[in-house]
């Protein structure tokens, strides 16, 4: 049997999530033996239009980027979305709440109105494409992809946690971000990152997005607890335009 | 032979980000050549507006997955110079730790994965694991020793978490530090094995010089002006080889160092300080502040025969090589200073207030510029980026002028290699290019 190939596409973004692959080390070497990696421009010159398999970092923001990436999906039998800023537009979206012509302006003055600095609402992947599968996190988690790709190889339903950020968190033995009066987006964001930001000082960003079906009673007893609403919840969504 | 050359690399590979190479040449003449970067831009200093003070660094760290660490180092300095804020000494020297993981990192990733494919005539790394084995498990080893510095004092390899204006969310343990110190010793003579495989195919890095004005920062801060540290990447003044030891910049004049203009040659928008063009990275590092290496980096520049007088832009990837042998050394100093001094976490307590703030600190890839505005509530109200890669382009277009003529007699293939070469010898990060260059797209 033919080994599955794999492409690696980079749209707009900061090419973080790839480094993880990256980061596997060794462990990348034996992924490489299971499957051929046909394209992957940040680590190799080889390129191709046949695959099976098609990753895809970053968000769409202009047409032509949308047009590449509809024929992406045409000719790959799996397109899976990596990062958040395919997911759900990532720190990118943050541009949508500004009207993009003042946007252009006052990143680039006058000049902003030249045609190759044209720009869009940014969209996530599943907004251009249907998308087969998410790995989520800002970066992503580099165990968390071995192990999706690895189940994928084998025809097995790759596990992502439905459980809030909240259950890795506790497990780190972490006091609560909101005893310290910060608001932290851990109770209704999806788990399988290991907490490293609140372990590390700081509050969940939310940049894995929303488990499927989240607590809401729970969030809301969270904060009425500590005198807070749920549109202090939603302000901290901005960042990686979680939903 | 036939005069007529026609060179189009769309997205060039094992770069960060997008660029693209164009030459046309007819007749022996050349019609075109062109350096151009079709990234898709992001508009991070319209983005951040109407942000807290203490949300640009996670903001803005996404500028670049490969400098994470280096542009979240420098918000948060620009954002403490706006608000006023001194850092702790422990502070400090646990961020040039961190600093100095980003650069061993980013180093070994590039001439290790994406540079050596190129000396040993392959397309990537993957077909140098059964040629060259034992290098290449060396160069994962230390590539895995940075990230593991980089997880422990960041919290994690890319994106920091543990930055705050003000200080650190966490500092390392007497534990951690011990770890990161006997992983470093270990990674010594692996990175000593590394440079003597790179310099056993050193030969194929193409003879090329031009020489141009090299910018860096330069050391002003007392408390690193007699330790491996006074090799500044984190503080100082913004210097040049052609500022002669004279008319060095304060960092909250970065504006008119990177001095934005639109070239007539094209209508692309490049930086300039004292000439049309300049050159940041480990070559411009090197240059301005050779003297202050530590003993193995000045090991490393013999072995390569490296001087301050080549102007070879293939030599950065040496520099680079040089430089990753300095910051170890410069690591273990900092390591061994903190553990005297014993870690302890310090509570942060900042009032926002108005005002503008500048920093800059030298990223792997070259000297980085950041600069934020806030209002009275500490929202931020305007933004300024300028990366390293951004102040290249105009060089490595300069590069190619000479270049071209140079080597085109030796045909298309040559040629190609050569250019694609030397864009990856500046190590360029193109996401990181917040401002772009005016884009004729390729036909």
């Amino acid at each position: 049997m033919s080994k599955p190939r794999v492409a690696i596409f980079d749209f707009a973004c900061c090419e973080g999530c790839q480094l993880q692959i990256v980061n596997l080390e060794e462990e990348i070497l034996n992924l490489i033996d299971v499957v051929d990696v046909v394209e992957w421009r940040e680590a190799m010159s080889e390129q191709s239009h046949e695959y099976d398999i098609a990753i895809i970092e970053g968000s769409i923001t202009r047409e032509e980027d949308a047009k590449r990436l509809e024929v992406i999906r045409s000719r790959a039998k799996i397109l899976i979305a990596l990062g958040a800023c395919a997911t759900m537009g990532g720190v990118n979206k943050m541009k949508n709440n500004f009207d993009l012509n003042e946007v252009r302006e006052c990143v680039y003055g006058e000049d902003g109105k030249m045609q190759h600095l044209d720009t869009q609402l940014t969209k996530a992947v599943d907004e251009v494409v249907q998308v087969d599968f998410k790995i989520h996190g800002c970066p992503i988690n580099g165990a968390e992809f071995a192990q999706i790709l690895r189940s994928l190889l084998v025809g097995k339903a790759p596990f992502v946690p439905d459980y809030p950020v909240c259950v890795e968190c506790k497990a780190n033995e972490n006091i609560c971000r909101y005893e310290y009066n910060e608001i932290c987006l851990g109770p209704i964001i999806r788990a399988g990152c290991g907490a490293p930001c609140p372990t590390a000082g700081w509050r969940c960003f939310g940049c894995r997005g929303m488990v499927d079906n989240p607590n809401v009673e729970a969030a809301q007893e969270v904060m009425d607890k500590y005198g807070l609403t749920v549109d202090d919840l939603k302000q901290k969504m901005v960042l990686f335009n979680t939903k | 032979m036939s005069k007529d050359i026609n060179i189009n690399v769309h997205h060039i590979t094992r770069v960060e980000g997008h660029g693209n190479i164009v030459v046309n040449i007819k007749d022996g003449t050349i019609e075109k050549c062109e350096w151009q970067v079709p990234e898709a831009p992001r508009f991070f200093e319209a983005m951040v507006r109407g942000r807290r003070y203490d949300d640009i660094q996670t903001i803005v760290s996404r500028i670049c997955g490969i400098c994470s660490i280096s542009h979240s180092l420098v918000a948060t300095k620009a954002v403490e110079d706006a608000l006023g804020l001194e850092v702790s000494e422990q502070t400090d020297l646990v961020r040039h730790l961190m600093h100095y993981s980003e650069q061993l990192q980013s180093h070994v990733l590039h001439v290790g994965y994406l540079t050596a494919p190129d000396l040993f005539g392959e397309k990537s790394v993957v077909p140098l694991v059964p040629k060259a084995t034992d290098a290449v498990l060396k160069i994962v080893k230390c590539h895995r020793v940075a990230n593991q510095m980089s997880a422990v004092l960041a919290g994690r390899i890319t994106h920091p978490v543990t930055l705050t204006p003000g200080g650190m969310t966490k500092v390392p343990t007497e534990q951690e530090l011990l770890s990161i110190k006997a992983a470093l010793e270990d990674a010594v003579p692996e990175l000593v094995e590394i440079c003597k495989v790179v310099l056993s195919v050193a030969e194929n890095l193409p003879a090329f010089d031009r020489e141009t004005e090299y910018v860096s920062l330069t050391q002003t801060h007392p408390a690193y002006m007699d330790n491996l540290s006074r090799y500044s990447f984190y503080h100082g003044d913004i210097t040049s080889t052609d500022c002669n030891g004279d008319g060095d910049m304060p960092v909250n004049k970065w504006e008119s160092v990177a001095n934005e203009y639109v070239s007539s040659q094209s209508t692309a928008k490049w930086c300039k300080w004292h000439r049309d063009t300049y050159f940041a990275g480990a070559i411009a590092r090197y240059k301005n502040q050779r003297e202050h290496l530590s003993p193995l980096a000045k090991e490393v520049e013999k072995m390569f025969g490296m001087t301050v007088d080549n102007c070879n832009p293939y030599m950065n990837n040496v520099c680079q090589l040089i430089e990753a042998a300095h910051v170890v050394e410069a690591s273990l100093e900092i390591i061994d200073k903190l553990l005297t001094m014993g870690t302890k976490f310090e509570k942060v307590n900042v009032t926002p207030k108005a005002g503008r703030g500048y920093a800059a600190i030298e990223a792997p890839r070259g000297i980085l510029f950041h600069a934020y505005e806030f209002d009275k509530n500490g929202e931020c109200t305007w933004g300024n980026c300028c990366i390293p890669t951004n102040q290249n382009h105009a060089n490595i277009q300069a590069d190619f002028d000479k270049l071209v003529p140079q080597f085109m007699g030796e045909g298309e293939d040559a040629l190609r290699q050569k250019m694609e070469m030397l864009v990856r010898a500046y190590d360029p990060c193109i996401s990181c290019s917040t401002h772009m260059l005016n884009v004729e797209f390729v036909k």
